[in-house]
């Protein structure tokens, strides 16, 4: 048994965001740290290891200093890693990124027994996709807003969230599960792993090495195989500029609810 | 970016410390000041991550890594809550370094993993009428058989309240110049005979509780003395070196950790219709302040890298000491001043940190007894 | 079955997700019928309500009246209560089979799950969470002109593109990005909850919606996952640091504490749901616990809406909120300091303007 976990690399948008110019955001500049609900994920598979023995994967696209991250988390417990890095892969969307993953672990081979963890979402993107369209193109059930995930064999049970309650959901491996904050709290590293962290493995995937994989084709992955695109991206008007809307009566909340209505605020 | 000058793996465990004591140390630092609780969880999890073992063989439980790991994680911890960082210093820095030099094989391969997985351990030299001059020490150990009796009292000990056992060094005979010679014992806590006092209500590091513990016909077994018979005064001077470093540092973290919060504060806080930081006399004291923090850090770096070499570093560490516990109390005086009224009261930590450092300049040797030993090092006679 | 998502000219229609959960339908679903009228009158098009369930069809005039020309029921058990594949499978099924231009889902946890699966199956773009939608370009520019620092005036814009603009927040919100899918049908969207505007429910289109019964192909070889139970629970929020919407109270409810904290509650309400938090002076007073604490020696808190009221704005208070998407501040004295930190300031008494600012709120609904 093994257990791929997808993990990304995220701008700390916990401090000040850099935005340039054009409105795009100024990456160079900021910190990078491991998407949040990722280290969820991270942790959900650390703590099966801890009870089965099993394998844990820990899968990654990006730019090469992603292997940094994969030792980051081997210091935690995970066994090794895959980083997928190629040019042909830049500018993909969540479309193609999936189908990336899915070639990879693919790539890799998912057994019967096997299990994909990821985070709900990256808090670069927020889009929450990318766990959902890896399990279609693997062709593999998906539960996603896991707040517990508790295995017997083959059976996974799942708390699935909702926002008005939640779901038990049963589901059998080979299964991809995404993971939220209230599944658990994250392990630290420990010393002696970051003592052992380079010792282990990162197997690069390139273009080379995937592009005999059936989801591997031109016009679906990095920015030609992506469907959508940016079409203009820039800043709302500045904040910290107050503005005072005077009057202290019905027609100022009607005003001040109407700009926060065309602001989309509420 | 003295970064730089560290391996991969020393900033991770930098990090990783930074990570554990902004989650789970700071959050609680005013509070066990405030009521003086002892950071029970904290400890246990820096032992967990191996923090507590760092520098001692992973076959004795700890985690391999050099003395200037343990020392960027002090840093760590002190920048966020002296108390933490003072009962982290005692046991890892100062114990169970006695324990891996002097220790027997059995003492280590019993004490130690015990140590780094968070049982602590506590190191008693300080009597009344012992401080800076151990010569007036009280506390004595008869033989008795294969057992010595002990009596007597120890002051001012750390964490005493929670120390899971004690390195305690008593008088054993007098050598023929009339002079006292000393013994040091392990001493576990259920030990018949062996009581701690009530915690002493102190000005700083108020978390980590400080008590006396008495020995009353205390029976130990020979198996627990520590290093040679007589010797005892070696342990203690040994365990001196390396505590200097430790407590050096804690000074060194409680100094940066209040330039930092003094940082955010002079960011934001407005007076005259501008930010403070953007007051001449702001930006001078700092870059002043940091300045000399930086000196000191690599004072103290020297000392931890000299002993990772296995070279001398006494007068490294008392100097290390020396300076950032001296810089620790400048700092937080004058950081303190840049929050007015606000950081007279205990809305901001700066108070703390000023009550934290003073005990730096004070304890594992006053800086009077650094400034003696650094004196014979230079060559005054 | 001759499907091709990248044949772009042979799709039309716009179609919305209408999710229900227990046999009731969702606000969400409202609010995306509104908009998709809108989108339908741009493109000359139909508005398709695409409803799964079991015995479902007793809801279908409803979403006639807020906007439908016409409803897709799906009726079968297996449809009773969601679950990925079942869902995925039907739905996928008739999109392929009538071609929508584009397909509208409400971003709820159930939306965010289906939605990414099926773009995937149907080999399409998909963009989360939007809070804004064009097809339009007058109309998007003009939305740019409002709502963003770009110069409108000195880019180019293709007045005849045809595209589903969907514009959603990045990056917590610092940036904002809109994104197209000019290469493959449909356009998919998810689309935050309560966002976009609700429109009047409307007698005569809802007598005019025509239902349509469209057959549920489903096998036991599609369904891989199992629902065991089911449970219902309202969270309360009590938690400031994940709260979306806050509403604190200073100093200034001291005239009647009572009246000040139950009006802060309301007011948090009627913004959808949110935490109530309050200033130091507030907890040391002993109006409410500590946990309400922002600030300092309290809480850190970065939600969307933060509302403060009757708080002056000293600085270990602002310190805990300024990260704040949105920020409003009502205070009686127009020099407090919270109004150099807020997006929107009134001046005045609290206890006369937060009841306005409710009646507004609830009108505007």
């Amino acid at each position: 048994m093994r257990i791929f976990v997808c993990v990304k690399q995220v701008p700390d948008t916990s401090g000040k965001v850099a935005v340039n110019d054009n409105g795009t955001l100024n990456r160079a500049s900021m910190s990078t740290i491991i998407n949040p609900d990722d280290m969820n994920a991270v942790e959900a598979a650390l703590h099966l290891k801890d009870e089965t023995g099993c394998q844990v994967t820990a899968v990654t696209m990006g730019p090469p200093p992603a292997e940094e991250m994969l030792r980051e988390l081997f210091a935690m417990g995970v066994d090794d890693g895959i980083l997928i890095t190629a040019r042909e892969f830049g500018g993909s969307d969540t479309f193609a990124t999936s189908q990336i993953i899915a070639a990879a672990i693919s790539h890799a081979g998912l057994e019967e027994e096997d299990l994909i963890f990821c985070g709900r979402q990256a808090i670069d993107g927020d889009t929450a996709q990318v766990g959902p369209q890896i399990a279609e193109k693997l062709n593999i059930p998906q539960v996603t807003y896991a707040a517990q995930i508790d295995k017997n064999g083959r059976d996974i049970i799942v708390k699935r969230m909702l926002e008005d309650g939640y779901y038990m959901i049963e589901v059998q491996t080979p299964c991809l599960i995404t993971c939220i904050g209230e599944l658990n709290v994250p392990r630290y590293q420990t010393v002696v792993g970051i003592r052992h962290c380079y010792e282990k493995n990162v197997v690069i995937y390139d273009f080379e090495a995937l592009k005999a994989e059936p989801l591997i084709e031109p016009d679906t992955i990095g920015l030609k195989g992506s469907p959508t695109n940016i079409f203009k991206s820039f800043t709302p008007p500045q904040k910290g500029k107050v503005e005072m809307l005077s009057g202290a009566d019905k027609n100022t909340t009607n005003l001040l609810v109407e700009k926060l209505r065309n602001r989309h605020v509420i | 970016m003295s970064e730089y000058l560290l391996t991969k793996q020393q900033l991770m465990v930098k990090e990783l410390t930074h990570k554990i004591a902004e989650e789970q140390i700071k959050p609680i630092a005013a509070e066990i000041d405030e009521k003086e609780i002892f950071p029970r969880e904290s400890i246990d999890v820096l032992a967990r991550a191996g923090i507590l073992g760092c520098p001692y063989p992973e076959e004795l439980g700890g985690s391999g890594m050099d003395f200037l790991s343990f020392v960027l994680a002090i840093e760590e911890i002190a920048k966020v809550c002296g108390s933490t960082a003072s009962i982290v210093c005692t046991h890892a820095g100062v114990s169970m370094y006695c324990i891996e030099l002097f220790g027997t094989k059995e003492q280590k391969e019993r004490y130690m993993p015990l140590m780094a997985q968070g049982h602590l351990m506590g190191f008693a030299l300080t009597e009344a009428n012992a401080g800076s001059d151990s010569s007036g020490m009280l506390t004595t150990a008869v033989k008795d058989g294969s057992n010595y009796i002990i009596n007597g009292a120890k002051m001012f000990i750390s964490s005493a309240p929670a120390n899971d056992f004690n390195i305690v060094v008593a008088v054993t005979g007098k050598n023929a110049k009339g002079r006292p010679e000393f013994t040091a014992f392990i001493i576990d806590k259920d030990t018949p005979g062996f009581s701690v006092g009530k915690p002493v209500n102190k000005l700083g590091i108020r978390g980590s509780l400080t008590a006396e513990l008495i020995f009353e016909d205390c029976v130990v077994s020979e198996t627990q003395v520590l290093g040679t018979i007589g010797k005892g005064m070696k342990v203690a001077l040994a365990s001196l070196d390396a505590g200097r470093i430790c407590m050096g540092t804690q000074a060194l973290g409680i100094a940066q950790g209040a330039i930092d919060e003094t940082i955010q504060y002079v960011n934001e806080r407005v007076q005259f219709r501008k930010r403070i930081s953007q007051f001449q006399n702001t930006q001078f004291t700092l870059a002043d302040l940091q300045t000399k923090v930086d000196a000191g850090r690599m004072l103290l770096w020297r000392a931890a890298k000299l002993k990772d070499m296995g070279k001398p570093f006494g007068t490294e560490a008392a100097m290390g000491k020396l300076y950032n516990s001296d810089l620790a109390m400048e700092t937080t005086v004058k950081c303190l001043q840049f929050f007015g009224g606000y950081g007279y009261t205990k809305e901001y930590p700066i108070e703390r940190m000023l009550r934290d450092a003073k005990i730096t300049q004070i304890y594992e040797g006053t800086n009077e007894i650094q400034k003696m030993v650094i004196g014979r090092a230079v060559g005054l006679n | 079955m001759s499907y091709n998502s990248a044949d772009v000219s042979s799709f039309k229609d716009i179609w919305v997700f209408c999710e229900q959960r227990d046999g009731m339908l969702m606000e969400t679903d409202f609010e995306l019928l509104s908009e998709g009228r809108k989108l339908a009158h741009e493109r000359g098009a139909q508005l398709v309500g695409l409803l799964l369930g079991e015995n479902v069809k007793g809801l279908v005039k409803e979403l006639g009246g807020y906007g439908a020309d016409r409803v897709i029921v799906c009726d079968d058990p297996r449809l009773k209560i969601y679950t990925t594949d079942a869902y995925t499978k039907v739905i996928c099924d008739a999109v392929m089979e009538r071609k929508p231009e584009v397909l509208l889902l409400g971003a709820s946890n159930i939306g965010r799950d289906l939605g990414p699966r099926c773009a995937a199956r149907l080999h399409t773009g998909l963009t989360a969470d939007c809070t804004h939608l064009d097809i339009e370009m007058t109309k998007y520019v003009e939305f740019l002109k409002e709502a963003s620092t770009l110069d409108t005036e000195a880019i180019g814009f293709d007045m005849q593109d045809v595209n589903l603009k969907m514009t959603r927040p990045a990056f917590g919100g610092h940036l904002m990005a809109t994104i197209i899918c000019p290469r493959f049908r449909p356009c998919m969207s998810t689309v935050r909850p309560g966002v976009l505007k609700k429109d009047d429910f409307d007698r005569a289109k809802s007598e005019a919606c025509v239902m349509e019964i469209y057959p549920v192909k489903l096998t036991e070889s599609d369904l891989k996952t199992k629902v065991l139970r089911t449970v219902k629970e309202t969270r309360e929020l009590v938690d400031l640091l994940g709260a979306e919407v806050v509403v604190a109270v200073g100093r200034g409810i001291s005239k009647d504490i009572e009246k000040g904290i139950s009006l802060a509650k309301e007011l948090a309400d009627a913004l959808g749901g949110g935490v109530l938090g309050a200033s130091r002076a507030v907890i040391d007073s002993g109006w409410l616990s500590a946990d309400h604490q922002v600030g300092q020696t309290g809480k850190t808190v970065r939600s969307r809406i933060y509302v403060a009221l009757g708080i002056s704005g000293a600085i270990q208070h602002v310190s805990g909120m300024q990260n704040a998407e949105h920020i409003i501040a009502i205070n009686k004295s127009e020099t407090a300091p919270i109004f150099d930190v807020a997006t929107y300031g009134i001046t005045g008494d609290l206890f006369k303007v937060v009841p306005l600012m409710i009646e507004s709120l609830k009108e505007a609904n």
